[in-house]
């Protein structure tokens, strides 16, 4: 019989590699995981807050003018590029999900409640964004554009808008 | 002590033909209909699962056929909804839950050395409940009102609103049909292993298959009652407009989210842990050893199955949780990777240890690690919350929870099957058609999935049915597709290999693979009652296949024309004592047929007839308990020379009663969901508490307080019963006393406020149904008690239906005081 070696190798495969290995990989892996995510939340300071109305199969935007007007505008969202913004997420029919891939992850859009997403667009451009959550059958189509326009030059569509009837 | 002398040897033949009588199904189609053999009712399961994968299968396919152009011109976006909604509920409740069941059903009484499980009607009851509600929700994809909204059906998509047809009540009812039989295995797994084993099998030497099966059974009656609950709300919100859901009445989404996902997550493990079971049953023998470390992967199980229920919310990650409690569940998510790696590690260890054999059961074993690990891998991604916010809903994740299923369950199940093939058909298979079936299955596989992962990342979400305007995952998506029909090609070979093999295969040699198990210590295939005579100390392995066949082991033959097998003690294996089984009867189909009126009525919408349905099933279930006493004291039973047991109509500690209080377990589980949806709806959900109306505290806190008291009389009446020696007036007393507290409850629902008002009073409502429907049992328990104490059922030692009528009693009474209290606080605070 093989008693002797069989005890050790049961102590190198289950104790060293299925746990001690295992544990030490995940832990690293898990406390930079959380490093990241903390600083990608939203910290509820003073950035510019952009609302993201989601119903089927049309996202409707609420942002700021430079001049502070709030302009509404249809699957397409304006931000300024260089500084951090939140998006206001909220829907009143079915959940959708608000996502720009090339900016960050994807939050959800659920009826009766508000969520806070923390963005940013390092350079100016377009960049798109699509919901991520299943509504039924129109649901491909639900995309917007998300534009980051230069905070010196900012686009014709916030400038030019009209002055909303009422605010919210 | 655990010495039992063997019996006398006799002609095997003729205990065979004694044992056959017995034990054997009916001839032809009545035999269909008829049949509680645990062999038959797996086998059947198993093949009734391959074929709803078969199914499953081509749904896929029309899936990969649509999505190898851009513009999906195949199908529309409605069909298209509807099918890849259908190809995740048939493969996760028609294939994948039914099939371990089977295979539980069919390999748990052969491999711990008993001649069938603990309840074989409830074995039958369960098929025909799977296939009446699996055949139902399959019909609903060719009469086109399938259920379209993703097998997660998140409300509000889900609800009338946006839902107004028929759809999700297919999904909805049939799911929860089905799931009866779920529940039925759960209870029945877990009495088997803990009272079934062959004698002197204590617990802490059982095969690891059956610590990974009572593991699977464990957390399917924990894991399965949030979503049997989730599916009544929603469906009693979507039938007569109860706002469990609907955030303008106190409702909230999210609270589908949390009861579906405390089920669906626990779900992987249920169905990871008996593949992993497989596994660890093959793996040792085709290396030529055993096993490394035992005790580890018992640990390893049990951690699982006590992480794995709190992962839940990491299917929720997006939904807007505080970064601090995504950290909780995330390490959660990451902690469970540990016992997996445990296990692996094990088996790797095993093999390295050994001398492996490169049989066809090996190679879907080197497929299961080449695929579970990536999957596992990607898993570690995903509980890492900034990643899983990017991946959530791409194809990515479509790819990763392929690599987990089909690596961790299909691929070990294949493995299983090729395994135990030999002793199902009794035959040798046909050179060369397994290999070509695995490599196909294989290369199809990673061919598929392995670029999607890449697709995902590209930004392609999941459950599109055409992207025009994204030409770059065009090519990407062509190879998915290309490779999809490989794998099929792959699974369609591995089914006309099965076929094969059956017809002409040659005559397989007992104990092919040299196992020492107890499923190998039977002459091939396996007779109807699996061992002439009983395993015990002296015979416990595989290699005891001759002395046992010819009646040296416990109980042999069937000398007295019943269905006999040995009850033992759950911790030592100590022999306690004989139940005798029922024999073939068609009151199992009877009564899935009245629960299945109950849920044929409500998809129908005739609500008003569904009382039909459940006087039907309580007839049904009432006439199951005439069968389950005898009027005189039956006589001991010699086991072996020198040991002689009671049968089980003599003993109060019964399989009937453990079964109860497993069943107990889940209802209980039941309970606590219901009262986490209270507290997480008045917690989280806007539009709380209730607006205000004149109810009548005090008449209604006096009604709810006699109900209280009638049913603590009730619970006084059981407990004098269990023991007084003519319990007559006990019984009627019980029941009289469920009687009128069912009338008092009738009087509490009438003052209660319209449950379509607000969810508070919603859930009050179902609070009080839930009370109520439990002691509508508790009442047939009484009756039942009351005539077997009148037909002379109940002896010094014969209790007849008391134990589990005081059991039930019990729990009555402590989920009605709790329900009560809430009932009437709930107003008054």
């Amino acid at each position: 019989m093989r008693r002797g070696p069989r005890k050790t190798s049961a102590r190198i495969w289950i104790c060293g590699w299925g746990l001690v290995f295992s544990m030490t990989l995940l832990t690293l892996l898990l406390g930079s995981a959380l490093w990241v995510g903390e600083r990608m939340i939203a910290q509820g300071d003073n950035v510019i807050r952009v609302q993201a109305h989601a119903s089927r199969y049309n996202w409707q935007f609420t942002q700021p003018a430079p001049d502070g007007r709030l302009v509404t505008t249809d699957n397409i969202l304006f931000v300024p590029a260089g500084q951090p913004f939140e998006v206001a997420i909220h829907s009143d029919d079915v959940i959708h999900s608000f996502w720009v891939p090339r900016l960050g992850g994807k939050m959800d859009a659920i009826p009766g409640h508000v969520n806070l997403h923390r963005l940013q667009a390092d350079q100016p451009g377009q960049y798109a964004g699509q919901s991520a959550e299943f509504s039924g059958p129109g649901y491909r189509d639900m995309r917007f554009t998300l534009v980051a326009y230069d905070p010196a030059d900012p686009p014709k569509a916030l400038t030019d808008a009209p002055l909303p009837k009422a605010l919210p | 002590m655990t010495d039992i002398p063997p019996n006398k040897a006799q002609r095997a033949l003729h205990l065979h033909r004694e044992l056959d009588k017995v034990w054997a199904d009916l001839p032809g189609l009545r035999g269909f209909f008829t049949s509680v053999n645990h062999g038959t009712i797996g086998l059947r399961f198993m093949a009734t699962a391959f074929v709803f994968f078969a199914i499953g299968g081509v749904l896929a396919m029309m899936i990969r056929a649509q999505l190898a152009t851009r513009q999906g011109a195949f199908l529309s976006s409605e069909l298209y909804n509807q099918i890849f909604t259908m190809h995740g509920s048939i493969m996760m409740f028609l294939f994948a839950i039914p099939l371990l069941e089977g295979l539980a059903l069919w390999l748990l009484p052969k491999i711990l050395g008993a001649r069938d499980m603990a309840f074989p009607r409830l074995s039958a009851l369960g098929y025909f409940c799977y296939l009446f509600g699996g055949t139902t929700i399959v019909l609903s994809l060719i009469f086109g009102v399938a259920p379209d909204g993703g097998w997660f059906m998140y409300v509000p998509l889900s609800d009338k609103t946006y839902t107004p047809g028929v759809n999700a009540d297919v999904w909805l009812l049939g799911v929860t049909f089905v799931e009866i039989s779920a529940m039925a295995a759960a209870v029945e797994i877990t009495v088997t292993i803990l009272r079934c084993r062959a004698a002197y099998m204590p617990l802490t030497k059982m095969p690891l298959m059956a610590w990974y099966l009572l593991g699977t059974a464990a957390m399917m009656l924990i894991g399965f009652p949030p979503l049997i609950l989730g599916s009544i709300l929603l469906e009693l919100q979507r039938a007569f407009d109860w706002p469990f859901f609907d955030i303008t009445r106190g409702g909230d989404p999210l609270l589908w989210q949390h009861l579906f996902w405390l089920f669906g997550h626990p779900e992987v493990y249920i169905i990871f842990l008996p593949a992993a079971g497989a596994l660890s049953t093959i793996i040792p023998v085709l290396s030529r050893t055993k096993i490394l470390g035992y005790g580890a992967i018992v640990a390893a199980i049990l951690g699982l199955v006590f992480l794995s229920f709190g992962l839940w919310v990491h299917h929720m990650f997006t939904v807007g949780i505080p970064h601090m409690a995504l950290a909780f569940f995330s390490a959660a998510s990451a902690l469970v990777a540990v016992p997996t790696a445990v296990q692996v590690f094990a088996w790797i260890g095993t093999m390295y240890e050994g001398r492996v054999q490169f049989r066809l059961p090996m190679l879907y074993i080197i497929g299961f690690f080449a695929t579970f690990v990536l999957g596992g891998l990607t898993g570690v991604m995903l509980a890492m919350v900034p990643f899983n916010w990017q991946a959530h809903d791409t194809a990515f994740v479509t790819a990763h929870l392929h690599y987990v299923l089909v690596g961790g369950f299909v691929f070990p199940m294949l493995a299983a099957v090729t395994w135990w093939m030999p002793m199902i058909s009794g035959r040798w298979r046909v050179a060369g058609l397994g290999e070509s079936a695995f490599w196909l299955i294989f290369i199809g596989f990673h061919g598929t999935f392995f670029i999607m992962h890449l697709t995902g990342l590209l930004g392609m979400p999941r459950r599109i049915d055409a992207y025009p305007d994204n030409p770059e995952w065009e090519i990407l998506n062509l190879v998915s597709s290309i490779f999809g029909m490989i794998q099929a090609a792959g699974f369609a070979l591995f089914a006309f290999d099965m076929v094969m093999q059956w017809l002409f295969g040659r005559r397989s040699w007992r104990n092919p693979w040299r196992a020492p198990t107890l499923d190998w210590a039977m002459p091939l295939p396996a007779p109807s009652y699996n061992f002439a005579s009983l395993p015990g100390p002296v015979h416990d392995n595989a290699t005891a296949i001759l002395p046992l066949a010819k009646g040296e082991g416990l109980l042999p033959g069937a000398p007295r024309g019943h269905r006999e097998t040995l009850v033992v003690e759950p911790a030592s294996g100590k022999p306690d004592h004989i139940a005798v089984l029922a024999s073939n009867t068609a009151l199992p189909v009877l009564t899935s047929l009245a629960i299945g009126s109950f849920f044929g009525l409500m998809l129908a919408g005739l609500y008003w007839l569904t009382p039909i349905g459940i006087v039907a099933t309580l007839v049904m279930a009432w006439r199951w308990g005439t069968i389950m006493g005898v009027d005189y004291d039956p006589p001991w039973i010699e086991v072996a020379p020198l040991l002689t047991l009671p049968t089980h109509f003599s003993v109060t500690n019964t399989l009937a009663y453990t079964g109860c209080v497993a069943l107990l377990v889940a209802d209980g589980t039941v309970f606590a969901s219901l009262l986490f949806g209270l507290g997480f709806l008045n917690v989280v959900a806007p539009n709380w508490p209730a607006p205000e109306t004149g109810w009548a505290t005090g008449m209604m806190g006096l009604m709810a307080l006699a109900a209280f008291l009638v049913i603590l009389a009730a619970t006084f009446a059981g407990r004098k019963a269990a023991t007084s020696r003519d319990p007559r007036v006990w019984t009627r007393v019980g029941f009289v006393c469920a009687v009128l507290g069912l009338i008092l409850m009738a009087g509490l629902a009438t003052g209660l406020d319209d449950p379509r008002r607000h969810a508070g009073d919603a859930l009050r409502a179902v609070m009080l149904g839930y009370v109520a429907v439990h002691a509508i049992v508790v009442a047939m328990l009484a009756l039942r008690s009351d005539r077997d104490a009148r037909t002379g059922r109940v002896g010094p030692h014969r209790r007849g239906a008391i134990p589990a009528w005081q059991l039930f009693q019990r729990f009555l009474l402590f989920t009605a005081t709790i329900s009560l209290t809430v009932v009437v606080t709930q107003e008054v605070l």
